[in-house]
Protein backbone atom coordinates (compact mmCIF):
# COMPACT_ATOMS: atom_id res chain seq x y z
CA UNK A 1 0.00 0.00 0.00
CA UNK A 2 1.64 3.41 -0.91
CA UNK A 3 -0.18 7.25 -0.20
CA UNK A 4 -0.07 9.70 -2.74
CA UNK A 5 2.51 10.21 -5.12
CA UNK A 6 5.19 12.77 -4.69
CA UNK A 7 4.01 14.46 -1.64
CA UNK A 8 6.43 13.24 0.62
CA UNK A 9 9.04 15.71 2.13
CA UNK A 10 12.29 13.53 2.73
CA UNK A 11 15.57 14.79 1.80
CA UNK A 12 18.79 13.01 1.88
CA UNK A 13 21.97 14.09 0.96
CA UNK A 14 24.01 11.46 0.60
CA UNK A 15 27.27 13.39 0.74
CA UNK A 16 26.89 13.69 4.37
CA UNK A 17 26.16 9.72 4.87
CA UNK A 18 29.31 8.12 6.81
CA UNK A 19 26.96 4.62 6.48
CA UNK A 20 26.16 3.91 9.54
CA UNK A 21 22.76 2.14 9.09
CA UNK A 22 21.04 3.61 11.34
CA UNK A 23 18.36 4.81 8.77
CA UNK A 24 17.61 1.44 7.58
CA UNK A 25 17.31 0.40 11.41
CA UNK A 26 14.83 2.25 11.87
CA UNK A 27 12.80 3.01 8.63
CA UNK A 28 9.33 0.65 8.93
CA UNK A 29 9.25 0.85 5.22
CA UNK A 30 12.50 -0.13 3.91
CA UNK A 31 13.02 3.48 1.77
CA UNK A 32 17.06 3.29 3.58
CA UNK A 33 19.09 0.55 2.18
CA UNK A 34 22.77 0.06 2.23
CA UNK A 35 24.65 0.28 -1.57
CA UNK A 36 28.47 0.31 -0.92
CA UNK A 37 28.52 1.10 2.30
CA UNK A 38 26.18 4.34 1.90
CA UNK A 39 22.65 4.81 2.40
CA UNK A 40 20.43 4.67 -0.45
CA UNK A 41 16.56 6.03 -1.39
CA UNK A 42 15.13 3.01 -3.01
CA UNK A 43 11.35 4.26 -3.29
CA UNK A 44 10.33 7.38 -1.60
CA UNK A 45 6.64 7.41 -1.93
CA UNK A 46 6.87 4.72 0.74
CA UNK A 47 8.21 7.15 3.37
CA UNK A 48 4.91 7.94 5.81
CA UNK A 49 7.31 11.16 7.07
CA UNK A 50 7.59 9.31 11.01
CA UNK A 51 11.12 10.67 11.45
CA UNK A 52 12.53 8.31 13.18
CA UNK A 53 16.32 8.51 10.56
CA UNK A 54 16.12 12.30 10.58
CA UNK A 55 16.19 11.87 14.49
CA UNK A 56 18.48 9.13 14.58
CA UNK A 57 20.93 10.24 11.50
CA UNK A 58 24.47 11.60 13.90
CA UNK A 59 25.23 13.27 10.50
CA UNK A 60 22.34 15.29 9.70
CA UNK A 61 22.06 13.62 6.15
CA UNK A 62 18.25 13.36 6.59
CA UNK A 63 15.49 15.75 6.86
CA UNK A 64 11.64 15.60 6.97
CA UNK A 65 8.97 17.50 7.80
CA UNK A 66 7.36 14.85 10.61
CA UNK A 67 4.24 15.19 12.45
CA UNK A 68 0.43 13.49 12.97
CA UNK A 69 -0.87 12.68 9.81
CA UNK A 70 -4.36 12.32 11.29
CA UNK A 71 -7.10 14.66 9.45
CA UNK A 72 -8.98 15.92 12.81
CA UNK A 73 -5.85 17.33 14.06
CA UNK A 74 -5.16 18.90 11.08
CA UNK A 75 -8.56 19.78 10.31
CA UNK A 76 -8.70 21.27 14.03
CA UNK A 77 -5.44 23.19 13.66
CA UNK A 78 -6.50 24.56 9.74
CA UNK A 79 -9.77 26.01 11.52
CA UNK A 80 -9.00 26.86 15.11
CA UNK A 81 -5.27 27.27 14.74
CA UNK A 82 -2.08 25.81 16.20
CA UNK A 83 0.10 23.13 16.26
CA UNK A 84 -1.72 19.79 14.84
CA UNK A 85 -1.89 17.33 17.96
CA UNK A 86 -3.58 14.00 17.79
CA UNK A 87 -4.77 14.62 21.22
CA UNK A 88 -4.09 11.44 23.60
CA UNK A 89 -7.59 11.78 25.05
CA UNK A 90 -9.86 10.26 22.23
CA UNK A 91 -12.59 10.20 24.62
CA UNK A 92 -12.93 11.04 28.16
CA UNK A 93 -10.48 13.63 30.52
CA UNK A 94 -7.14 12.18 30.12
CA UNK A 95 -5.02 13.83 32.01
CA UNK A 96 -2.22 14.44 29.66
CA UNK B 1 8.35 7.33 45.27
CA UNK B 2 12.01 6.21 45.22
CA UNK B 3 11.86 7.23 41.39
CA UNK B 4 11.24 11.09 41.73
CA UNK B 5 14.26 11.32 44.14
CA UNK B 6 16.19 10.14 40.61
CA UNK B 7 14.23 12.57 38.28
CA UNK B 8 15.76 15.62 40.67
CA UNK B 9 18.94 14.64 40.03
CA UNK B 10 18.85 14.57 36.41
CA UNK B 11 16.62 17.70 36.16
CA UNK B 12 13.15 18.27 35.24
CA UNK B 13 11.77 16.94 32.41
CA UNK B 14 10.90 19.21 29.77
CA UNK B 15 8.09 21.43 30.66
CA UNK B 16 6.44 19.83 27.80
CA UNK B 17 2.59 19.90 27.83
CA UNK B 18 1.84 16.75 29.80
CA UNK B 19 0.67 17.26 33.09
CA UNK B 20 2.73 14.61 34.84
CA UNK B 21 6.64 15.58 35.99
CA UNK B 22 6.09 18.88 34.74
CA UNK B 23 6.22 20.67 38.10
CA UNK B 24 8.36 18.68 40.63
CA UNK B 25 7.64 16.50 42.68
CA UNK B 26 4.00 16.57 44.10
CA UNK B 27 2.23 16.54 40.71
CA UNK B 28 3.68 13.22 39.36
CA UNK B 29 2.15 11.83 42.36
CA UNK B 30 -1.10 12.87 41.60
CA UNK B 31 -2.91 12.77 38.40
CA UNK B 32 -0.83 9.87 36.43
CA UNK B 33 0.00 7.70 39.11
CA UNK B 34 -1.12 4.23 39.22
CA UNK B 35 0.34 3.22 42.40
CA UNK B 36 -3.01 2.16 43.93
CA UNK B 37 -3.44 -0.61 40.86
CA UNK B 38 -2.57 -4.49 41.79
CA UNK B 39 -0.71 -5.33 39.10
CA UNK B 40 -2.06 -8.98 38.48
CA UNK B 41 0.85 -9.85 36.49
CA UNK B 42 3.30 -9.68 39.00
CA UNK B 43 4.47 -13.07 41.09
CA UNK B 44 6.54 -11.81 43.49
CA UNK B 45 10.18 -10.60 43.02
CA UNK B 46 13.99 -10.66 42.18
CA UNK B 47 17.64 -9.55 44.40
CA UNK B 48 19.17 -7.09 42.34
CA UNK B 49 22.51 -4.51 43.05
CA UNK B 50 19.82 -1.98 43.01
CA UNK B 51 17.27 -3.57 45.21
CA UNK B 52 14.21 -5.82 44.21
CA UNK B 53 12.86 -5.83 41.08
CA UNK B 54 9.01 -6.63 40.61
CA UNK B 55 9.14 -10.39 38.55
CA UNK B 56 6.56 -11.04 35.91
CA UNK B 57 4.29 -13.86 34.21
CA UNK B 58 4.42 -14.40 30.73
CA UNK B 59 0.97 -15.93 30.04
CA UNK B 60 -2.12 -14.04 29.46
CA UNK B 61 -5.28 -14.46 31.74
CA UNK B 62 -9.03 -13.94 30.81
CA UNK B 63 -8.75 -10.27 32.67
CA UNK B 64 -6.03 -9.82 30.24
CA UNK B 65 -8.07 -10.65 27.24
CA UNK B 66 -10.96 -9.01 28.54
CA UNK B 67 -8.61 -5.64 28.66
CA UNK B 68 -7.74 -6.33 25.43
CA UNK B 69 -10.89 -6.21 23.98
CA UNK B 70 -12.01 -3.01 26.12
CA UNK B 71 -9.40 -1.09 25.16
CA UNK B 72 -9.57 -1.65 22.00
CA UNK B 73 -13.00 -0.36 21.27
CA UNK B 74 -13.21 2.76 23.63
CA UNK B 75 -11.73 5.40 25.96
CA UNK B 76 -10.72 2.74 28.21
CA UNK B 77 -7.42 2.52 26.58
CA UNK B 78 -6.59 6.13 28.41
CA UNK B 79 -6.63 3.87 31.68
CA UNK B 80 -5.25 0.80 30.63
CA UNK B 81 -1.76 0.85 32.60
CA UNK B 82 0.81 -0.29 34.03
CA UNK B 83 3.76 1.10 36.67
CA UNK B 84 6.38 2.53 34.83
CA UNK B 85 9.68 1.10 35.83
CA UNK B 86 12.42 -2.08 35.97
CA UNK B 87 10.60 -5.50 35.62
CA UNK B 88 11.96 -8.86 35.57
CA UNK B 89 10.94 -12.06 33.35
CA UNK B 90 12.31 -15.82 34.23
CA UNK B 91 15.21 -15.49 36.51
CA UNK B 92 17.43 -12.61 34.94
CA UNK B 93 21.31 -12.15 35.42
CA UNK B 94 23.59 -8.78 34.88
CA UNK B 95 23.85 -10.28 31.62
CA UNK B 96 20.78 -10.50 30.67
CA UNK B 97 19.01 -8.14 27.63
CA UNK B 98 16.60 -5.24 28.62
CA UNK B 99 13.96 -4.44 26.61
CA UNK B 100 11.96 -0.99 26.69
CA UNK B 101 8.31 -0.82 26.16
CA UNK B 102 5.35 1.05 26.88
CA UNK B 103 3.49 1.91 29.93
CA UNK B 104 0.07 1.26 27.82
CA UNK B 105 -0.85 -2.19 29.63
CA UNK B 106 -1.87 -3.92 25.86
CA UNK B 107 1.77 -3.14 24.86
CA UNK B 108 3.34 -4.22 28.09
CA UNK B 109 1.21 -7.45 27.87
CA UNK B 110 1.76 -8.18 24.15
CA UNK B 111 5.77 -7.92 25.10
CA UNK B 112 5.64 -9.91 28.21
CA UNK B 113 4.33 -12.66 26.10
CA UNK B 114 6.39 -12.77 23.75
CA UNK B 115 9.20 -13.11 26.31
CA UNK B 116 8.08 -16.57 27.30
CA UNK B 117 10.52 -18.69 27.88
CA UNK B 118 13.24 -16.15 27.99
CA UNK B 119 15.30 -14.66 30.95
CA UNK B 120 15.31 -10.69 30.54
CA UNK B 121 14.61 -7.44 32.06
CA UNK B 122 11.90 -5.32 30.82
CA UNK B 123 11.55 -1.46 31.35
CA UNK B 124 8.58 0.43 31.21
CA UNK B 125 8.65 3.93 30.08
CA UNK B 126 5.98 6.43 31.12
CA UNK B 127 4.07 6.71 28.11
CA UNK B 128 0.66 7.91 29.60
CA UNK B 129 -0.94 4.85 28.60
CA UNK B 130 -0.26 5.55 24.90
CA UNK B 131 1.60 2.56 22.78
CA UNK B 132 4.95 2.93 21.78
CA UNK B 133 4.75 4.35 18.25
CA UNK B 134 1.95 7.18 19.01
CA UNK B 135 4.26 7.73 21.97
CA UNK B 136 7.23 8.20 20.33
CA UNK B 137 5.59 10.41 18.02
CA UNK B 138 4.46 12.76 20.73
CA UNK B 139 7.83 12.43 22.65
CA UNK B 140 6.78 10.46 26.06
CA UNK B 141 8.32 7.77 24.48
CA UNK B 142 11.18 9.80 23.96
CA UNK B 143 14.86 10.22 24.77
CA UNK B 144 14.41 12.52 27.87
CA UNK B 145 11.94 9.83 29.56
CA UNK B 146 14.34 6.69 28.50
CA UNK B 147 17.08 8.83 30.29
CA UNK B 148 15.34 9.54 33.23
CA UNK B 149 13.94 5.95 33.47
CA UNK B 150 17.50 4.39 33.21
CA UNK B 151 18.64 6.17 35.87
CA UNK B 152 15.32 6.10 38.08
CA UNK B 153 15.53 2.34 37.89
CA UNK B 154 19.23 2.19 38.93
CA UNK B 155 19.72 0.06 35.71
CA UNK B 156 23.87 0.67 35.36
CA UNK B 157 23.45 -1.24 38.86
CA UNK B 158 21.45 -4.03 37.57
CA UNK B 159 23.07 -4.89 34.51
CA UNK B 160 26.77 -5.10 33.67
CA UNK B 161 25.95 -4.86 29.97
CA UNK B 162 25.42 -1.41 28.17
CA UNK B 163 22.96 -2.01 25.67
CA UNK B 164 19.04 -1.83 25.75
CA UNK B 165 16.77 -3.31 23.23
CA UNK B 166 13.83 -0.95 21.92
CA UNK B 167 11.04 -1.80 19.51
CA UNK B 168 11.85 -0.24 15.85
CA UNK B 169 9.23 2.32 16.07
CA UNK B 170 10.03 3.67 18.75
CA UNK B 171 13.23 5.31 16.71
CA UNK B 172 10.45 8.16 16.16
CA UNK B 173 10.73 9.48 19.54
CA UNK B 174 14.00 8.01 20.64
CA UNK B 175 17.56 9.57 19.66
CA UNK B 176 19.60 6.15 20.29
CA UNK B 177 23.21 8.60 19.86
CA UNK B 178 21.90 10.97 22.60
CA UNK B 179 20.89 8.10 25.14
CA UNK B 180 24.46 6.89 24.38
CA UNK B 181 25.83 10.10 25.59
CA UNK B 182 23.69 10.49 28.41
CA UNK B 183 23.03 7.30 29.85
CA UNK B 184 26.36 5.04 28.11
CA UNK B 185 24.13 2.69 27.09
CA UNK B 186 23.79 1.53 23.39
CA UNK B 187 20.39 1.39 21.72
CA UNK B 188 19.27 -1.41 19.65
CA UNK B 189 16.40 -0.90 17.78
CA UNK B 190 14.81 -4.54 17.62
CA UNK B 191 11.96 -5.99 15.38
CA UNK B 192 9.15 -3.92 14.93
CA UNK B 193 6.81 -6.25 16.48
CA UNK B 194 6.78 -7.83 20.08
CA UNK B 195 6.34 -11.36 18.60
CA UNK B 196 9.73 -11.32 16.42
CA UNK B 197 11.86 -11.01 19.71
CA UNK B 198 12.49 -14.44 20.08
CA UNK B 199 14.13 -15.18 16.29
CA UNK B 200 15.48 -11.48 16.90
CA UNK B 201 17.58 -13.26 19.52
CA UNK B 202 17.86 -16.45 18.28
CA UNK B 203 18.99 -14.70 14.79
CA UNK B 204 22.22 -13.11 16.69
CA UNK B 205 20.51 -9.88 17.22
CA UNK B 206 19.87 -9.40 13.53
CA UNK B 207 16.93 -8.31 11.99
CA UNK B 208 15.63 -9.72 8.72
CA UNK B 209 13.71 -7.09 5.99
CA UNK B 210 10.12 -8.48 7.59
CA UNK B 211 11.31 -7.71 11.05
CA UNK B 212 12.02 -4.24 9.84
CA UNK B 213 9.04 -3.64 7.83
CA UNK B 214 5.85 -2.67 9.29
CA UNK B 215 2.58 -4.46 7.83
CA UNK B 216 -1.23 -3.61 7.53
CA UNK B 217 -2.96 -6.45 7.20
CA UNK B 218 -6.64 -7.30 7.18
CA UNK B 219 -6.88 -8.10 10.71
CA UNK B 220 -4.69 -5.34 11.29
CA UNK B 221 -7.20 -2.88 10.14
CA UNK B 222 -10.23 -4.61 10.96
CA UNK B 223 -8.87 -3.77 14.93
CA UNK B 224 -9.28 -0.49 14.15
CA UNK B 225 -12.27 -0.48 13.04
CA UNK B 226 -14.10 -0.34 16.74
CA UNK B 227 -12.38 2.84 16.82
CA UNK B 228 -13.95 4.33 13.92
CA UNK B 229 -17.08 3.69 14.30
CA UNK B 230 -17.65 4.39 17.44
CA UNK B 231 -16.85 8.42 17.68
CA UNK B 232 -18.61 8.77 14.35
CA UNK B 233 -21.63 6.98 16.10
CA UNK B 234 -21.22 9.10 18.98
CA UNK B 235 -22.39 11.73 16.87
CA UNK B 236 -24.64 10.34 15.17
CA UNK B 237 -28.08 11.61 17.62
CA UNK B 238 -27.45 14.65 16.38
CA UNK B 239 -27.28 14.07 12.82
CA UNK B 240 -30.28 12.33 13.54
CA UNK B 241 -31.85 15.53 15.40
CA UNK B 242 -30.52 18.24 12.94
CA UNK B 243 -32.62 15.37 10.35
CA UNK B 244 -35.78 14.65 12.14
CA UNK B 245 -36.24 18.58 12.86
CA UNK B 246 -35.95 19.79 9.44
CA UNK B 247 -38.39 17.45 8.52
CA UNK B 248 -40.40 17.44 11.02
CA UNK B 249 -40.92 21.28 10.62
CA UNK B 250 -44.10 22.63 8.74
CA UNK B 251 -45.92 26.00 8.56
CA UNK B 252 -48.16 24.50 11.42
CA UNK B 253 -45.27 23.76 13.56
CA UNK B 254 -43.15 20.58 14.27
CA UNK B 255 -45.51 17.43 13.07
CA UNK B 256 -43.85 14.14 14.82
CA UNK B 257 -45.47 12.39 11.58
CA UNK B 258 -43.71 13.85 9.03
CA UNK B 259 -40.52 14.36 10.86
CA UNK B 260 -40.23 10.48 11.33
CA UNK B 261 -41.51 8.88 7.88
CA UNK B 262 -39.93 11.90 6.62
CA UNK B 263 -36.44 11.42 8.08
CA UNK B 264 -36.47 7.79 8.09
CA UNK B 265 -34.50 7.39 4.60
CA UNK B 266 -32.04 9.71 5.33
CA UNK B 267 -31.72 8.40 9.17
CA UNK B 268 -31.06 5.13 7.56
CA UNK B 269 -28.54 6.27 4.77
CA UNK B 270 -26.69 8.54 7.34
CA UNK B 271 -26.71 4.58 9.06
CA UNK B 272 -25.24 3.74 5.56
CA UNK B 273 -22.73 6.15 4.99
CA UNK B 274 -21.31 6.24 8.31
CA UNK B 275 -20.48 2.09 8.47
CA UNK B 276 -19.51 2.52 4.26
CA UNK B 277 -16.66 5.07 5.82
CA UNK B 278 -15.81 4.42 8.81
CA UNK B 279 -15.84 0.38 8.57
CA UNK B 280 -16.20 -1.02 4.67
CA UNK B 281 -13.48 1.88 3.38
CA UNK B 282 -10.78 0.56 6.06
CA UNK B 283 -11.40 -3.29 5.91
CA UNK B 284 -11.41 -3.33 2.15
CA UNK B 285 -8.42 -0.24 2.22
CA UNK B 286 -6.58 -1.89 -0.70
CA UNK B 287 -9.10 -2.79 -2.92
CA UNK B 288 -10.61 0.81 -2.99
CA UNK B 289 -9.72 2.56 -5.89
CA UNK B 290 -7.43 5.82 -5.96
CA UNK B 291 -4.48 6.17 -3.37
CA UNK B 292 -6.08 9.46 -1.84
CA UNK B 293 -8.55 8.41 1.28
CA UNK B 294 -11.22 11.26 0.25
CA UNK B 295 -11.30 9.72 -3.25
CA UNK B 296 -11.81 6.14 -1.26
CA UNK B 297 -14.47 7.00 0.73
CA UNK B 298 -16.35 8.66 -2.10
CA UNK B 299 -16.19 5.91 -4.32
CA UNK B 300 -17.04 3.87 -1.58
CA UNK B 301 -20.12 6.27 -0.25
CA UNK B 302 -21.92 6.16 -3.68
CA UNK B 303 -21.69 2.65 -4.08
CA UNK B 304 -23.00 1.92 -1.11
CA UNK B 305 -25.89 4.50 -1.78
CA UNK B 306 -26.26 3.47 -5.11
CA UNK B 307 -26.46 -0.13 -3.59
CA UNK B 308 -29.55 0.84 -1.25
CA UNK B 309 -31.02 2.22 -4.12
CA UNK B 310 -31.04 -0.49 -6.65
CA UNK B 311 -31.79 -2.62 -3.45
CA UNK B 312 -35.22 -0.49 -2.16
CA UNK B 313 -35.91 1.85 -4.66
CA UNK B 314 -39.15 2.79 -3.37
CA UNK B 315 -37.51 3.34 0.42
CA UNK B 316 -34.85 5.72 -1.22
CA UNK B 317 -35.39 9.68 -1.30
CA UNK B 318 -36.54 10.83 -4.91
CA UNK B 319 -36.27 14.14 -6.73
CA UNK B 320 -34.53 16.78 -5.05
CA UNK B 321 -33.76 14.54 -1.89
CA UNK B 322 -32.14 12.28 -4.13
CA UNK B 323 -30.00 14.39 -5.47
CA UNK B 324 -29.34 16.06 -1.56
CA UNK B 325 -28.53 12.31 -0.24
CA UNK B 326 -26.30 11.92 -3.58
CA UNK B 327 -24.28 14.79 -2.65
CA UNK B 328 -24.34 14.72 1.26
CA UNK B 329 -23.78 11.12 2.26
CA UNK B 330 -20.90 10.47 -0.16
CA UNK B 331 -18.89 13.46 1.63
CA UNK B 332 -20.21 11.82 4.78
CA UNK B 333 -18.29 8.83 4.04
CA UNK B 334 -15.27 10.43 2.21
CA UNK B 335 -14.54 12.63 5.83
CA UNK B 336 -14.58 9.40 7.70
CA UNK B 337 -12.35 7.58 5.09
CA UNK B 338 -10.09 10.60 5.40
CA UNK B 339 -9.88 9.89 9.47
CA UNK B 340 -8.57 6.90 8.74
CA UNK B 341 -5.41 8.47 8.04
CA UNK B 342 -4.61 8.69 11.43
CA UNK B 343 -4.66 5.25 12.15
CA UNK B 344 -2.70 3.83 8.75
CA UNK B 345 0.98 2.63 9.04
CA UNK B 346 2.00 4.21 5.58
CA UNK B 347 -0.35 7.81 5.86
CA UNK B 348 1.50 10.70 6.13
CA UNK B 349 1.19 14.31 7.10
CA UNK B 350 2.51 16.17 3.91
CA UNK B 351 0.11 13.75 2.29
CA UNK B 352 -2.61 14.28 4.49
CA UNK B 353 -2.68 17.80 4.17
CA UNK B 354 -2.83 17.89 0.60
CA UNK B 355 -6.00 16.09 0.47
CA UNK B 356 -7.39 18.66 3.01
CA UNK B 357 -6.66 21.15 0.95
CA UNK B 358 -9.10 20.52 -1.56
CA UNK B 359 -11.78 18.14 0.74
CA UNK B 360 -12.80 20.71 3.31
CA UNK B 361 -13.77 23.01 1.48
CA UNK B 362 -15.73 20.09 -0.86
CA UNK B 363 -17.03 18.79 2.43
CA UNK B 364 -18.55 22.12 3.25
CA UNK B 365 -20.19 22.63 -0.42
CA UNK B 366 -21.77 19.48 -0.39
CA UNK B 367 -23.22 19.75 3.06
CA UNK B 368 -24.32 23.12 2.39
CA UNK B 369 -26.08 22.27 -1.19
CA UNK B 370 -27.36 19.67 0.30
CA UNK B 371 -29.33 21.52 3.15
CA UNK B 372 -30.52 24.20 0.08
CA UNK B 373 -32.37 21.44 -1.62
CA UNK B 374 -33.84 19.68 1.59
CA UNK B 375 -34.91 22.99 2.17
CA UNK B 376 -35.91 23.68 -1.59
CA UNK B 377 -37.57 20.24 -1.77
CA UNK B 378 -39.74 21.51 1.60
CA UNK B 379 -41.48 25.11 -0.03
CA UNK B 380 -42.13 22.83 -3.16
CA UNK B 381 -44.07 20.55 -1.41
CA UNK B 382 -45.31 23.39 0.86
CA UNK B 383 -47.22 24.79 -2.38
CA UNK B 384 -48.26 21.95 -3.68
CA UNK B 385 -50.64 21.22 -0.48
Amino acid sequence: MKYLANTVSLAYDENRCEGCGRCVEVCPHGVFEMEARRAKVTDRDKCMECGACALNCEFKAITVNAGVGCAAALINSMIIGGEPTCGCGDSGPACC
Amino acid sequence: MQEIKFIKTEGTPNGSSSCCGTSGQESAASCCSTTSQVQSFVIGSVTTAAGPVPKIVTTWTSSDTWGMVRSRSGGYRMRYTVEPGLYAVGEPTPDSDVFVTANYKLTFDILRRSLAGMNAWVLALDTKSINVWCAAGKGTFGTEELATRISAARLSEVVAHRKLILPQLGAVGVNAAEIRKRTGFRVAFGPVEARDIPAYVRGNYKKTPEMRTIRFSLLDRMILTPMELNPALQKYPWFALAVLLLFGFQPSGILFRDAFFGGLPFLALGLVAVFAGAFLTPVLLPFVPFRSFALKGLVMGVAALAALEAAAPSFFPAGLMRLAAYLLFPALTSYLALQFTGATTYTGMSGVKKELKLAVPAYFAASGLSVLLVIAHKFQTWRMQ
